[in-house]
């Protein structure tokens, strides 16, 4: 095996490994689970290093493993991939920085860390999938492994967010098996290739490929959320803090709008794809989404719920800006991808710490924890911002090339759609930061489980990743237009893509 | 054909009955020292036998040089090694997990028969994999079926007793009706060596040819336990001691089942089309009878019966694939090595879930995920395999399946096969849900010794890696 075989696969090993063990330690090794997570997380983020300069110099990583005569098991580390790889890679060693602060002296943790890196596996296996058998291998492990994350608490309120989740995963699931079986079938196996491999099959099989690309888009849809499919998400929110980071912010909902791209451009290539008039709709189910996801999240009084409701609408843009046909549209989608990530992934460590700390799970006892949490919230207050759209931010890059891209696509009505979505996202985050700044603090806190000492307003552990993950939001906005930034790797992609 | 250095084929039915017989005479529950390093012997006897085969090809073995008509075949090809390799592998696990199981104190009086009539049911199961006679094969069935009548019994309880009681009188009228079949096809052909009788059947055979394949189909499929004859298998496995449960239910079945898939690829070919959608729809009403049983009842390993009802559904799906594609007939054998693997996990995994809880009801395991983790982990990984999903061979049995019925453009099966895969999710999580609920004060936990959990889980693991290697065993069967 040649280094531009181990690579990907030592990607993939680097979560999977330290997981496995970590499965087979006795719950009292904490600092030993903790330096093998550590070291886990690190490691992948020099993998990822390797594989990003080389991608960018031309290098092509790649490994093969026959399953079944002519089905294979292929991993494929291209640019695209590495974009989802980097931002699971990055998030994750914040993330696990944070649920060790957050689980302390919480049971069952062997388990609870043992599955959250077989869930960061799945993401990143799933980034690298090279064809869509590979792609539903990996899709299938991460509804597997995030359920005993789900579930975590043991209660029966959890029981039945999981078993909603399960219900909405499996089945959703088993649509894409059946779409992938069926191309399979069609045209043998389905490498992921710029620019799609469908149109090869010709005229006669159009209305075939039609309902091809239906099963395998809600499929992955499903974990999506795209509306009416994303009824599991605030369900889900009965998870622990970090779990819900993850899910929101880079595993799940992100690996359905991943399988939205790799199907749009690289099984069906996004010109064949509006050739089919297959775009449109799924322009519509993704601004009906957004629309319809933030209007929820306006009525909501939990926090963790009203940020789910915000999830179901923010990762439509991502559908969105594959759905509208030209390079812009495609930048500002795939920007998003990552920008999503870094903004929501911030705003659920600060709910998190807002219950650790606090007891507070609801928008309405927030009054006044702004200044009890000044740093958590206003790492809050610098993702709601981008979640609004305001400049400096990175939601002001994503909303901007997305706009423009709908300008460029000729379709005018995404614009008022994005509007539309600005001004309820104003609605239901300017509320919450108006109490967390200006209305006064309440006599007493729910349940204060950490006083504040000092300057630190809760555990350094609780503290750091918010703080990093908001500087992050300002930072890949104000130099967006470097060439390091999530912007210009999204630009990468798009010439690849349309210049073959 | 005669060789200087015995067959291994003739040593993997002569072995078990040679240790059947000595741990019959050494007396109750000793003979497992015997049986774990001949089974030892016997899973590299068998990997011997599919390694050369995958070297040469098909081969016979004439017993003491005598050939069909006058002595006895044995038969290997790629079908009987996949076949003879699963049965001693799992058979070997299981060997390892009884002895401990029997260790018990609670359990001491169960082992009585167990390790003669183990070695009986393995030396009959090898034969029957390695028999090319018709009547040899009757021969192989009906031990087959008195040593797996005698295991249900081994507990000794009234309802085990009366399971035990119902399975022999299915057991032998399904072997009568072979016999019948058997005697038709002698008395038409003249012969009933399997390979001399294909040349002979036509598609327009006679009546008493029909008819003998439909007693001996019939009587097979009632031994396999396809619906609408199921009826005696979930008392039967879900009463037996955990060892026993699994021995059933992984392997057993699917011996009958080896042999319907045996005559409908030879001597029935010509018969097969016309019935093989019936079998398709009792396999696509046995999937969904089985699982939705399984969904309602409320005990541990009724529930993991009842999957096996519902898995073995999926092994008659392939009938109607048969003609069309060549993909159908490794989707059967891989689910039939997938489920056997999945299968012994499973009921492995339930016996030390109901050991730890005391228990043997779903209500009963609030907590298990706190105390037997590493069981409740391979039973979640034995239910990957069952729900067919990635990386697992039963998930490539599926991909495999959907993949001939989408070919030949029978989209009734797919439904079947998506719909049969997510009532198995529901089953399979009623258990994994229960088990991460928090436990109840009042409940407790007895110690299990860790050799079970073990055991269970390596079979776990084994039915979810195989999925990584399934070009190997597609390249096996030829």
């Amino acid at each position: 095996m040649t280094v531009n075989e181990v690579l990907p696969l030592a990607v993939i090993a680097s979560s999977l490994l330290p997981g496995l063990i970590i499965f087979a330690l006795p719950e009292r090794r904490i600092g030993l689970r903790s330096a093998l997570n550590l070291l886990g997380a690190v490691s992948k983020l020099v993998f990822v290093g390797l594989l990003l300069a080389g991608v960018a110099a031309g290098e092509e990583y790649g490994f093969r493993h026959t399953v079944l005569p002519g089905v294979e098991l292929v991993f494929k580390a291209d640019a695209l991939a590495l974009l989802f790889v980097t931002l699971s890679t990055v998030l994750w060693l914040f993330t696990t920085v944070y649920a060790i602060g957050y689980l302390e002296g919480s049971p069952h943790r062997s388990r609870f860390f043992g599955f959250f890196s077989l869930c960061v596996t799945a993401t990143v296996g799933l980034a690298m999938a090279g064809n869509l058998f590979t792609f539903f291998v990996f899709y299938e492990l991460l509804t597997l492994s995030t359920f005993p994350l789900v579930v975590h608490r043991g209660t029966p309120q959890a029981m039945r967010g999981g078993m909603v989740y399960l219900a909405y995963t499996l089945a959703g699931g088993a649509l894409l098996l059946t779409g992938i079986v069926w191309l399979h079938g069609l045209m043998g196996q389905v490498d992921f290739v710029h620019g799609g491999s469908v149109a090869a099959l010709g005229p006669q099989a159009t209305a075939q490929l039609k309902v091809v690309f239906l099963l395998l888009i809600a499929g992955v849809g499903v974990k999506a959320a795209i509306v009416p499919l994303h009824g599991w998400l605030p369900q889900a929110m009965v998870a622990p803090a970090p779990v819900s980071a993850l899910l929101h912010a880079v595993a799940v909902v992100k690996a359905g709008a991943f399988g939205i791209v790799r199907i749009v451009y690289e099984v069906y290539g996004v010109e064949y794809a509006q050739s089919l008039g297959l775009l449109l709709p799924l322009a519509i189910a993704a601004a009906i989404t957004i629309v319809w996801g933030s209007v929820r999240a306006l009525f909501q009084d939990d926090l963790k719920k009203r940020l789910a409701y915000s999830t179901v609408s923010q990762v439509s843009y991502i559908a969105l800006g594959v759905a509208l046909f030209g390079p812009v549209g495609t930048i500002g989608g795939l920007a998003h991808l990552v920008h999503q990530g870094i903004m929501k992934i911030t705003l659920f460590f600060a709910a998190g710490n807002y219950a650790e700390t606090l007891g507070v799970h609801k928008v309405s006892e927030l009054d006044g924890a702004g200044r009890r949490m000044p740093l958590t919230s206003a790492a809050f207050s610098i993702a709601a911002f981008g979640m609004i759209g305001v400049a400096p931010t990175a939601g002001y890059v994503s909303k901007w090339y997305l706009g423009e891209g709908a300008l460029a696509a000729g379709m005018d009505w995404v614009v008022a759609v994005l509007w539309t979505s600005s001004l309820l996202n104003a609605a239901y985050f300017l509320p919450i930061l108006y109490r967390l700044w200006f209305r006064p603090r309440p006599a007493a806190w729910p349940h204060e489980h950490i006083p504040a000492r000092g300057w630190r307003e809760t555990g350094w552990l609780l503290l750091a990743p918010p703080l990093i993950t908001a500087a992050a939001v300002l930072i890949t906005g104000l130099f967006a237009e470097t060439s390091w930034s999530p912007l210009a790797w999204a630009k990468l992609i798009a010439a690849r893509e349309y210049l073959q | 054909m005669t060789e200087a250095w015995p067959d291994p084929a003739a040593w993997l039915i002569l072995l078990p009955l040679a240790w059947a017989t000595l741990a019959f005479l050494a007396g109750p529950g000793r003979g497992g020292r015997l049986a774990i390093p001949a089974l030892a012997a016997q899973c590299a006897l068998a990997l011997w036998l599919a390694v050369s085969l995958a070297e040469s090809g098909a081969r016979l073995h004439p017993v003491g040089g005598w050939g069909a008509p006058l002595g006895i075949d044995l038969l290997a090809d790629g079908l009987s090694a996949v076949m003879l390799l699963l049965t001693q592998a799992v058979a070997l696990a299981l060997a390892v997990y009884a002895q401990a199981y029997f260790a018990d104190a609670h359990h001491r009086h169960e082992a009585t028969w167990f390790w003669p009539l183990t070695g009986f049911l393995i030396a009959a199961m090898n034969a029957l994999f390695l028999s090319a006679d018709l009547f040899n094969l009757y021969v192989t069935l009906e031990l087959l079926g008195l040593a797996a009548v005698g295991l249900v019994a081994v507990g000794g309880g009234t309802a085990q007793i009366a399971a035990a009681l119902r399975y022999l009188l299915v057991s032998l009228i399904a072997s009568g009706a072979y016999l019948m079949g058997v005697a038709l096809i002698y008395g038409t052909y003249g012969t009933a060596a399997i390979a001399s009788l294909a040349p002979l059947i036509d598609p327009t055979p006679p009546l008493a040819t029909w008819l003998a394949a439909g007693l001996m189909v019939v009587g097979l499929m009632a031994k396999t336990a396809l619906f609408p004859f199921h009826f005696w298998l979930p008392p039967a496995h879900g009463g037996a001691p955990a060892p026993v449960s699994a021995l059933l239910s992984a392997l057993v079945v699917k011996a009958s089942f080896y042999l319907v898939l045996r005559l409908a690829l030879g001597p029935f070919a010509p018969l097969a089309e016309m019935a093989a959608w019936l079998a398709g729809g009792l396999g696509a009403a046995a999937i969904l009878w089985g699982s939705w049983q399984a969904l309602r009842t409320r005990h541990i390993k009724r529930l993991v019966a009842w999957s096996t009802v519902a898995q073995l559904g999926y092994l008659f799906l392939i009938f109607p694939l048969l003609a069309a594609d060549g993909l159908a007939m490794q989707a059967g054998v891989m689910q039939a090595v997938a489920h056997g693997l999945a299968k012994a996990a499973l009921f492995a995994a339930a016996g030390v879930l109901m050991r730890a809880t005391g228990r043997d009801t779903l209500d009963g395991l609030a907590g298990v995920a706190g105390r037997v983790p590493l069981t409740l982990f391979a039973f979640g990984l034995a239910g990957v395999t069952i729900m067919g999903l990635p990386p697992s061979a039963g998930f490539l049995a599926k991909w495999l399946l959907i993949d001939a019925a989408l070919a030949s453009g029978q989209w009734g099966w797919v439904v079947v096969i998506i719909a049969g895969g997510l009532l198995a999710a529901g089953y399979i999580f009623r258990v994994l849900r229960r088990a991460f609920l928090v436990a109840p004060e009042d409940s407790r936990f007895h110690p299990v010794p860790r050799r079970l959990e073990w055991t269970a889980f390596a079979l776990a693991v084994a039915s979810v890696l195989l999925g990584l290697r399934g070009a190997e065993l597609v390249a096996l069967l030829g």
